[in-house]
């Protein structure tokens, strides 16, 4: 993991969160800002997929469970998509809090994925 | 509002997961998702080390899931599994809570904290979301069910 890449993707998501929870809220179905935003933190994701392939060719290896990393990242990247069908199924003003969710839930799994990556007691 | 009529007729959706319970349906998803793929993992991995919390982890991971699909699906049989499966999880996040604090070397994983289960410390794990959750989910049950009457036309 890269400490400022983590940083700016937990970042984005609890701003992307934040922003559909405010605007789903206030009764705003999902437009472009919302979905982009989302779209956003789903590629940041699939960035950090390509970040953990790369990172241990270059002398970055995870202290923790490689395994268990590779799990919190794909339950993360699957999450926005099945926010997003189901957000989507029925367009109002919950798609938009579905989207809000979905984004904020990243951004724990993502803090998660760094501890496992850098962090370990035992 | 969930009051609304649905615009759609004849949905394939109940009316458990329409307004608010779309969204409650897409946090129990995302926690169906988390407890079972982590069970899974400490199945995989350390089960001997502590096979009390990592079956109840699986256990909830499979009842999130089948509240998920029973929130989502119409009918009056998935509505008694939301009920039984909601019911489920209040009880085990009261008792596997009050455990962790009591009996900690067993319910909560000891030292590694990577042993607890969803429901350790009353799922501060997961942010209180266990707790919260399946207060929530009978709430808006009960609602559903209230508004319901007027709405069985939309229901199978």
């Amino acid at each position: 993991m890269i400490e400022w890449f983590v940083v700016a993707e937990v970042a984005v998501a609890v701003l992307a969160g934040l922003l559909c929870l405010v605007l789903g809220f206030a009764g705003k179905a999902p437009g472009d800002l919302t979905i982009g935003a989302t779209l956003v933190v789903e590629l940041l994701l699939i960035a950090q997929l390509v970040i953990a392939i790369v990172a241990p060719f270059a002398g970055n290896h995870p202290t923790g469970s490689i395994v268990e990393f590779y799990i919190y990242l794909i339950a993360a990247i699957i999450i926005p998509l099945l926010g997003g069908f189901w957000a989507l199924v029925e367009r109002d003003r919950w798609s938009t809090v579905i989207l809000g969710v979905a984004c904020l839930a990243i951004a724990v799994m993502v803090v998660r994925m760094n501890i496992i990556w850098t962090v370990q007691i035992a | 509002m969930s009051a609304q009529v649905p615009t759609q007729p004849a949905s394939k959706v109940s009316r458990r997961a329409r307004g608010l319970g779309r969204v409650l349906v897409i946090v129990y998803a995302i926690l169906a998702i988390g407890a079972t793929s982590r069970a899974v993992y400490q199945m995989a991995t350390i089960y001997h080390a502590a096979p009390v919390p990592i079956t109840l982890s699986a256990l909830s991971g499979v009842v999130y899931i089948l509240a998920t699909i029973a929130l989502i699906l119409p009918g009056r049989v998935w509505s008694t599994v939301a009920w039984i499966t909601i019911s489920f999880e209040l009880v085990g996040v009261l008792v596997i809570g009050t455990l962790s604090l009591l009996v900690p070397a067993i319910f909560a994983g000891g030292a590694e904290v990577s042993f607890g289960t969803v429901w350790s410390y009353y799922g501060v794990g997961y942010l209180f979301i266990p707790l919260a959750l399946p207060i929530l989910g009978m709430l808006w049950l009960r609602r559903t069910r209230a508004t319901g009457a007027r709405l069985t036309d939309s229901e199978a």
